[in-house]
């Protein structure tokens, strides 16, 4: 039987393969965004603002106009596209070591201004691209190269979700991850409606989305899911945590 | 201040310097200004937060200086003319984001009111950046088109002009002025409204836009072609500014001792230069008005058997300045830096002084 997952269900991927590391969850959630794009008719209309880390990698995989952001500056730069071109899907696409750690701020003022674009930050709770460093995000306890997290030293995991979540200028916010087919299908649906309150009721979005990183992590590819399961959602419960359409 | 009232169309008004270039931006076109509070920068953001909106433009007032010039960088590439402005720190704080705006061929008008000295330095007045904007904007060596205008007339015909370069080269331009003609108030006489503005067939738009994919700041390309784009693009479009720098000559054709200064301190200087010729001496003045391109020419040409000296004058310390001009005359006319930093200022005396000294 012919695949026939390909250019009708997802016009946003380029057609080669992917550079991502074995068990990186970046290329699924590339293909999911894809997706959403494709079945709402905003892939035309759509511009990418990326990162600097493994994100930016994203730049071979999906046909779609981008802004290259220096490292952190996502939210900043998509203010300002955002601002002049309101008619455009403007969406960020960031990791945890640009969004919350040097970029921190420009992600927090964005997100507290209300800008009408849609935030996605893939947490895998360490700096992939430069070999393995201690994140924002990344466990008490876990290894890095930059050492052990620990409490008394580097204080705890940062909850961005939780932390934006609080800001009422936030249109939609919550924590999500790719680990399973069912998670797969609820981190696409917040997906799709962030990009529908962006552009229907100019909101803005922050859509967290767990990975894994096996390579850093020291685990086999296949291990991702398991490891998410057991270590990472006990710290970073999954959720809805600010949703406009449901306040009364 | 009420703006209605300090717009007349087309007559001679009195505004203070910032006002005027907040003014010259709008009506060059400017569409996008983001900004944060430092002094004496600070009137250009407050102005603009109500003037913005006036003329359908956008103003937002950033978290901090990375912020407000990366806002500029997504503005540009949507499409619009974009602005900042800021002081000494600031611009500090913005060198990463101009270096990605020159990398990725984006345009953009960064405007620094200059202040006093290092770290928290002063809120004074100097022309301590002199050397952070001529050198290399940022990290990775690429240039900005950079102007150190002197009156405020000045600082609202190189707006205009900073904005049309912008576009044309698609590069970052600055606009060095500082605290005395950021706040002075002379009398200027305001351009129309540019109607013009050229479109950006390379704006970022989506796939409806250009094609194949477009993408800003794209450096995902293996070593050759990088260099191959430093090579064709940037290193010729800085050739062809140095052809042409933007430098004014005052009595320079007999004179023994030439005064060179830029911005503020060369309306003190002219003033100096005045009293000097009264009293007999040949004295004349080389005023770059392009920081970059500098004006070498003009001062290469200087004839070493007429022209005995050359003061440099300037506020910095160290002098600044002094290596563009050393660069120029390559040792063959000597150098005396008359200097004040930190928002000491020079007086016409001191400069007229130093040049009594030589001749």
């Amino acid at each position: 039987m012919e695949l026939t997952y390909g250019k009708e269900l997802n016009k946003a991927l380029f057609n080669h393969d992917s550079g991502f590391c074995p068990g990186c969850m970046h290329p699924l959630i590339n293909k999911i965004l894809g997706e959403v794009l494709t079945e709402n008719g905003y892939l035309e209309n759509t511009v990418m603002v990326m990162p600097i880390g493994c994100g930016c990698n994203t730049i071979r995989y999906m046909d779609v106009d981008m802004v290259r952001g220096l490292h952190g500056r996502a939210g900043a730069v998509a203010t300002g596209f955002k601002r002049v071109r309101p008619d455009k899907v403007v969406i960020t696409y960031q990791g945890d070591g640009d969004a919350a750690a040097i970029g921190g701020l420009e992600t927090f003022y964005a997100a507290n201004r209300g800008e009408a674009f849609t935030a996605i930050m893939v947490n895998n709770q360490i700096f992939g691209m430069t070999g393995g460093q201690m994140s924002p995000c990344t466990l008490v306890g876990q290894q890095t190269t930059t050492g052990e997290r620990l409490a008394q030293h580097m204080g705890y995991p940062v909850h961005c979700a939780e932390m934006i979540a609080q800001l009422p200028a936030v249109g939609f916010c919550g924590r999500f991850s790719v680990h399973t087919p069912k998670h797969v299908l609820q981190t696409k649906a917040a997906i799709k409606k962030a990009i529908e309150l962006q552009m229907n009721e100019g909101k803005y979005s922050f859509i967290e989305i767990l990975s894994a990183c096996p390579v850093n992590w020291h685990i086999k590819p296949e291990d991702g899911p398991k490891v998410i399961e057991e270590r990472v959602l006990p710290e970073f419960p999954l959720g809805v945590l600010r949703d406009c359409t449901k306040e009364a | 201040m009420s703006k209605k009232e300090t717009l007349s169309e087309g007559k001679r008004q009195i505004l203070s310097g910032n006002t005027a270039l907040a003014e010259a931006a709008v009506r060059a076109g400017c569409k996008f200004y983001a900004g944060y509070p430092i002094t004496p920068q600070t009137a250009i953001t407050e102005y603009l937060s109500e003037r913005m909106a006036e003329t359908g433009g956008v103003f937002v007032q950033a978290e901090s200086e990375v912020a407000a010039i990366n806002m500029v960088l997504g503005a540009s590439a949507a499409g619009a003319r974009a602005m900042t402005a800021t002081s000494c720190q600031g611009l500090s704080l913005m060198a990463e984001g101009m270096s990605s705006l020159a990398a990725g061929r984006i345009p953009g008008v960064i405007v620094d009111v200059q202040r006093g000295g290092a770290g928290t330095g002063a809120i004074l007045p100097s022309q301590c950046d002199y050397s952070f904007v001529t050198r290399s904007l940022g990290h990775g060596g690429l240039h900005a088109y950079v102007f150190g205008p002197s009156t405020v007339q000045e600082i609202v015909d190189v707006t205009g002009r900073a904005f049309d370069i912008a576009d044309e080269y698609r590069t970052p331009v600055l606009i060095l002025t500082d605290g005395v003609l950021g706040l002075m108030m002379e009398a200027v006489t305001l351009p129309e409204f540019k109607e013009d503005i050229p479109d950006r067939e390379w704006k970022i738009e989506g796939r409806e836009g250009l094609r194949p994919k477009m993408m800003t700041g794209d450096n995902v390309k293996p070593p050759i072609a990088q260099e191959n784009r430093l090579r064709d693009i940037f290193v010729p479009m800085y050739e062809e500014w140095e052809q042409d720098p933007l430098y004014e000559e005052v009595e320079t054709e007999d004179a023994e001792l030439i005064i060179a200064a830029w911005g503020s301190v060369a309306r003190v200087a002219k003033t100096a230069l005045k009293e000097l010729r009264e009293e007999g001496y040949r004295v004349g003045m080389i005023r770059p008005i392009s920081l970059y391109p500098f004006p070498t020419q003009a001062f290469r040409s200087l004839d070493p058997a007429k022209v005995k000296n050359i003061v440099v004058a300037e506020h910095a310390l160290p002098p600044q300045l002094m290596f563009d001009v050393d660069h120029a005359v390559q040792g063959r006319i000597p150098l005396t830096s008359c200097t004040h930093s930190s928002g000491v200022l020079l007086s016409p005396d001191e400069i007229a002084d130093a040049c009594r000294k030589l001749l």
